[in-house]
């Protein structure tokens, strides 16, 4: 009798709190759990694609913005579920291989890739992808109706004419937004790239926290002018907004999609598979299809509404610099610009 | 007759296991209970905080720093910055919505205006709503392609003033429920007495009105100032350049990886939290009954003026509340705001735009079905042993002391201390990260004070005679309370399970740093959507949360109808 009821009450309270873990159980077995921060309109093709290969494999995307994700990672650590990182970064991939979350490994064909889109150490520890390139989205109906001449360069967005309509990214909160400052940095060296940002952060509406958000605010004129990247741009346009894709004549920031395997993965001979898929020539032929620059040589195409030429405005990227310096940058950026915070008047 | 059903009586001097003994099965089960639910608290509330507190003095490899991050943290410039733009807009939003909603609690409640449940029912919409909807909606309002932009006179809405009009939105419900109740407990005798001293009504208004209705004030601006200032999807979505400390948080974890960084703002925001539920607290306590046995009930008299001026107001407060959610509604069925105006369904078509897109919505019916259900017993079991129990007079304090803690809690405090606490893999209960079980558990903690309370006020109506009386029958107690408290609970279980779901549809700061892959939430399918730029299936996301919370809203009135037929006959003297 009195065990009856004791059973019964901290069944009913304990057991209730339990009973969450059977009902709210995680991907099956026979999942691939891959985290991405590509654009999400993109993972049905891409997952299409593999399965149609490989039928006995099923992805199971986790889409967030490059730098939920990358915080995701570093949170869960060796809890994570993630068996591959997939179209990430190679900066945040780089603060994972600092915190040991990465297993080497070399996909099969690797060594036809451009080196420079692989990660240096023997195997390697992250591949890239494809290249992710800063650019400038101008709403050209807006431009026309606010008499905006269109920017040709970083310099031109820090004239008074544009007070009020450029939207950045905050690049303490997105990955595209510090792409840009840490190519200003890599360009000009700190005091001119310093000094640019004053007199740009003088023409900013407001800094978003997503990189692709100031390219559609571009797109539907809230803010006629939007330093994005330049995929972005091309596929609004691809929609019928009135957006033209500039890449500065200066040189533009850029980062590797790039993947790595994780270590202690619970399915990392599908991940090893998936990993040797992405680097083949057929699915570069897919990346290629959104981005105009591709890990495996002679395979781009031009893309339809992406600016001419922008791989050879690509600066030379050292993303060793920026991941050591990443902290002091933010925190200089912050001090200039985060601490100012009255809204701006029009 | 055995010791077993002697009921111990008060200020007994025998030790505890003395008692324990004596009370035999009913004093094993309640201890039993009491400690079950002081644990579970203590796992999932005490002990992440605690991983909080732990994060907060550690560097980023774990090494022990003392107080580093908080130097660090108040010699940087934003800092103070961000203090004093969360105070400025908390006390602002404090002030005009509780303004707006005692005038709009009063038309409710003091006089003859038509319509009063409609308006009722319109202010009551917000709560349906995930807070980044006011804010998604303003932008369509008065952004830069807004359709009402002019009324801003040049300012933008991007910062302060958009914060502040989308949270006297987000929190109204909130506020014009308790004055609604402060001002509905009132002895008309007063106003007798007043009229018979032939008292003008402003003095009449300020020597009785207002005192009557003080600590309902008090508390309701207590409601706004907390929830303003530990929300964080409005000023996410519409906040622009204006940091406050709820943002400051998100950058710091989601935009630095820096979690140290990130469980000192959370302390930071824990302040004024706890500093104004400390104040609510004492202010409670201090309140006497009101209402004597012999108050009589208030009726309002018609008075063309004031019952006029009050329609016209309330009908000016529908048409704002109204006003914001229709605009969400419209944005959602345009093609390509502004340059495409025709109707479409795509931003419907969320799968489109985002792989987690429908099947997060069917998260959060499960979540907020499992959240209802599961609550609601414990909740109830809680509120039934503190209430009802006889023994373990300071076990039942502490625990009733723990159910009120959530409620100095933000959401996104809470959801971080989780993070903290449970993806240590040391930790055995870290099998539950990454699940829908610690959403639930996490949004059950979020909202567990004020579903206890209510449940405390339901269990406090039924006569302790009851017990007594079983107990002399020999009746075990828990078949009494299935018999007895449960049905005469029913209206309250009902409401708390509403409260409960609603709240688990719409929370996005809770659980934004717990999601994973298969317990994606709308509501935060919402803000990723708003991030990414993509606003139209932001608000589209967003209304199919308000629709469902409607349609269970409206079952939920159907099914009180039915219960209060079958259930409250008691409460009606017949024949």
């Amino acid at each position: 009798m009195k065990s009856g009821v004791l059973k019964k009450l901290s069944l009913s309270v304990f057991g209730a709190v339990l009973a969450g873990s059977v009902f709210a159980g995680s991907a099956t077995a026979g999942d691939l759990i891959v985290y991405t921060a590509v654009e999400p309109e993109e993972l049905t093709g891409f997952a299409k694609a593999f399965e149609a290969k490989h039928p006995g494999i099923k992805i199971k995307w986790v889409r967030d913005s490059t730098g939920i994700m990358t915080a995701k990672l570093l949170a869960e650590g060796k809890n994570t579920q993630a068996d591959i990182v997939w179209g990430l970064a190679a900066t945040s991939l780089l603060l994972l291989k600092d915190a040991d979350m990465l297993e080497p490994y070399a996909p099969k064909g690797v060594e036809k890739l451009d080196k420079l889109f692989v990660d240096g150490s023997n195997p390697p520890s992250w591949v890239g992808q494809r290249a992710w390139i800063a650019s400038i989205c101008v709403n050209t109906a807006e431009a026309k109706a606010k008499n905006l001449p269109i920017p040709k360069s970083w310099a031109d967005l820090t004239k008074p004419v544009y007070k009020g309509h450029i939207v950045m990214p905050n690049p303490a909160s997105s990955g595209t937004g510090f792409l840009d400052v840490s190519s200003w940095l890599q360009m000009w060296g700190e005091e001119k790239a310093w000094k640019f940002m004053d007199g740009l952060h003088e023409n900013i509406g407001i800094y978003t926290h997503s990189g692709s958000k100031p390219c559609k605010m571009a797109g539907k004129g809230e803010f006629p002018i939007g330093v994005s990247f330049a995929y972005k741009g091309a596929q609004l346009k691809a929609k019928g907004a009135p957006v033209l894709t500039v890449a500065p004549t200066e040189g533009v920031g850029w980062d590797l999609e790039s993947f790595a395997l994780v270590k202690g993965a619970k399915n990392m001979a599908d991940a090893k598979t998936f990993a040797d898929w992405s680097v083949t020539k057929e699915t570069n032929v897919i990346y290629n299809e959104a981005y105009a620059v591709v890990a495996y040589p002679g395979v781009a195409k031009p893309v339809k509404f992406f600016p001419a030429d922008l791989n050879k405005k690509m600066i030379k990227n050292d993303f060793l610099w920026a991941a050591k310096n990443r902290k002091r940058i933010l925190a200089e950026w912050k001090k200039r610009y985060d601490s100012k915070s009255a809204p701006k008047k029009k | 007759m055995s010791a077993a059903d002697i009921p111990v009586p008060k200020g007994e001097s025998s030790t505890r296991w003395a008692r324990l003994h004596n009370g035999g099965v009913e004093a094993w089960a309640l201890l039993g209970g009491v400690s079950a639910i002081i644990i579970a608290l203590v796992a999932f509330m005490a002990l992440p905080l605690y991983a909080l507190l732990k994060k907060s003095v550690e560097d980023d490899k774990g090494n022990f720093v003392g107080l580093d991050n908080f130097a660090e943290y108040f010699a940087s410039v934003g800092l103070v910055q961000s203090i004093t733009n969360s105070l400025t807009i908390a006390l602002l939003t404090m002030v005009i919505s509780c303004t707006l909603a005692f005038i709009f609690a009063y038309g409710l409640t003091r006089t003859c205006m038509p319509f009063k449940r409609g308006f009722r029912a319109i202010a009551t919409i917000p709560i349906l709503a995930p807070s980044l909807l006011p804010a998604i909606s303003l932008i369509y309002l008065f952004g830069n392609q807004g359709i009402m932009k002019g009324l801003l006179f040049g300012e933008s809405i991007y910062g302060p003033i958009g914060i502040m009009i989308a949270m006297v939105f987000y929190i109204f419900p909130h506020v014009m429920m308790i004055m609604v109740t402060a001002l509905s407990t009132t002895d008309a005798r007063l106003y007798e007495a007043a009229e018979a001293l032939d008292t003008k009504p402003v003095r009449v208004f300020f020597t009785v009105t207002l005192p009557g209705a003080i600590y309902g004030i008090v508390s309701a601006a207590v409601v706004a100032f907390t929830l303003t200032i530990t929300d964080f999807g409005v000023p996410k979505v519409i906040g622009g350049q204006y940091n406050v400390l709820a943002t400051d948080i998100y950058k710091q974890v989601v935009g630095q990886q820096n979690f140290s960084m990130g469980a000192v703002v959370g302390l930071v925001l824990l302040i004024p939290a706890v500093f104004s539920f400390t104040i609510d607290r004492h202010v409670q306590k201090k309140q006497v009954a009101l209402l004597s046995a012999r108050a009589v009930p208030y009726h309002p008299k018609p008075h063309k003026t004031r019952d006029t001026a009050l329609l016209i107001f309330c009908i000016m407060m529908s048409v704002f509340l109204i006003g914001i959610l229709g605009m969400a509604a419209f944005a959602s069925f345009v093609t390509f705001w502004p340059y495409d105006m025709s109707f479409t369904l795509a931003h419907y078509d969320f799968d489109a735009v985002d792989p987690n897109g429908w099947s997060s919505f069917f998260n959060s019916l499960k979540m907020a079905g499992f959240t209802a259900v599961i609550g609601v017993i414990i909740i109830f079991l809680g509120a039934y042993l503190v209430e009802k129990g006889q023994s373990f007079p300071k076990l039942r304090a502490l625990f009733h002391m723990l159910a009120i803690l959530p409620m100095a809690v933000p959401g996104l405090v809470l959801g971080l201390a989780y993070v903290f606490f449970f993806s240590v893999p040391e930790n055995p209960l870290s099998a539950f990260y990454g699940t829908l079980a610690i959403l639930v558990v996490c949004t059950i903690v979020h909202f567990y004070t004020v579903s206890h309370l209510t449940m405390l006020t339901a269990l406090k109506q039924i006569d302790k005679e009851f017990e007594s009386v079983s107990a002399s029958l020999q009746v075990p107690f828990y078949k009494t309370m299935m018999k007895v408290h449960v049905p005469i609970c029913l209206p309250a279980i009902s409401d708390v399970m509403m409260y409960l779901f609603v709240n688990a549809m719409t929370t996005v700061s809770a659980v934004v740093f717990l999601y994973s892959p298969d317990t994606k939430l709308a509501a935060i399918t919402v803000l990723n959507l708003d991030d990414v730029g993509d606003q139209a299936e932001a608000a589209a996301m967003a209304m199919v949360i308000v629709a469902t919370s409607i349609t269970v809203r409206l079952l939920h009135g159907l099914l009180m109808r039915g219960l209060n037929r079958r259930h409250s006959a008691w409460r009606t003297r017949s024949g």
